[in-house]
């Protein structure tokens, strides 16, 4: 299993969403925005950071990659992606995901270890979950309030594709709590907690078990390779 | 050369952190009581002639580049002339 891990000019999180695919048990295969190649990956990862200094709007620029037009296609075609923080901001921009990810209402950058229920457990990316599972992972962005129009809002909770919420505090103003979405498949998701940074004991936040030992972001990996070895 | 014009608000009913932070500090500095909106002025300017069909094409690129239409809106989209440029 192979699963292609994207890098932008100003991606941060590419690395560590690599060592995440490995420590789920794939192949993690670096890709690179300027290239029409996918590597003949199964899946994609479009991770976090600050795309083009997050010029003219977060992952607006990057959304216009030549890759992403191959992204689009293997989307369209029911490949797992998942868009981590600026690549969730990237699949809204792309027009792969609904809605759109503003200024934090309060107006300053927030990091937490924040408190996440699975409502969509039959994504591509959380089928390991039990839905209405709650999860902790960090959460680091200036711009990560989920908006959309009224109709789309009720659309995506109509349509379950509202796969996770914020539980505890809203860190973020985003509408309903919404922390991550899914299209009408299923197979792309983009959030804007990252899983990544809670995939190793050590690294992860703190549980009542241990410190550093929170390792709930795992399972969107390991649920993609589920996704695919069931397909 | 000739240069065109595009301005680009928040969408009205969404809130804008940013306009909201500096009517905090006009209000703290005494300077007035206002509601504040930020936006953006994005100025494109090209060799050719200014006619109709840059122009759409000036429109298509503000609605699908400069903007995007879930959160911010196209408010003015004009062609520079010479008294703006010296004002």
């Amino acid at each position: 299993m192979r699963i292609g891990v994207i890098t932008f000019p100003g991606s941060l999180d590419d690395r560590d969403a690599r060592r995440a695919v490995r420590a789920a048990g794939a192949e993690a295969v670096a890709l690179w925005h300027g290239d029409h190649e996918l590597g003949g990956v199964d899946a994609l990862v479009l991770p976090g950071g600050f795309s083009y200094g997050d010029y003219l709007r977060c992952g607006a620029i990057a959304s216009l990659s030549p890759i992403m037009s191959e992204v689009a296609d293997a989307a369209g075609k029911g490949m797992p992606v998942l868009g981590i923080c600026n690549g969730f901001q990237m699949l809204t921009e792309a027009g792969l995901l609904p809605g759109g990810l503003i200024r934090n209402d309060h107006g300053t950058f927030i990091r937490r270890d924040q408190r996440l229920r699975v409502e969509n457990a039959g994504t591509a990316w959380t089928n390991g979950f039990a839905a209405g599972e709650e999860i902790v992972i960090p959460l680091k962005n200036g711009e990560g309030e989920y908006v959309a129009s009224a109709e789309t809002i009720q659309r995506l909770e109509d349509e379950g594709r509202v796969v996770v919420r914020y539980l505890g505090v809203n860190p973020n103003g985003s509408i309903n709590d919404i922390a991550g979405v899914c299209n009408e498949r299923g197979n792309v998701v983009g959030l804007m907690p990252h899983p990544e940074h809670a995939t190793e004991p050590g690294f992860g936040p703190d549980t009542d078990a241990a410190m550093r030992s929170g390792v709930d972001g795992l399972t969107f990996f390991t649920s993609a390779i589920a996704a695919l070895t069931a397909a | 050369m000739p240069t065109i014009v595009v301005d680009v608000m928040p969408k009205a009913e969404l809130l804008d952190p940013q306009g909201k932070a500096i009517a905090g500090a006009l209000a703290r500095t005494g300077r007035g009581a206002f509601d504040v909106r930020q936006g953006k002025r994005f100025e494109l300017t090209t060799e050719g002639p200014v006619d109709d069909e840059l122009l759409a094409s000036v429109r298509a690129i503000a609605e699908d580049v400069l903007s995007n239409g879930v959160i911010e809106d196209v408010v003015g989209l004009r062609v520079l002339d010479d008294a703006d440029r010296e004002a």
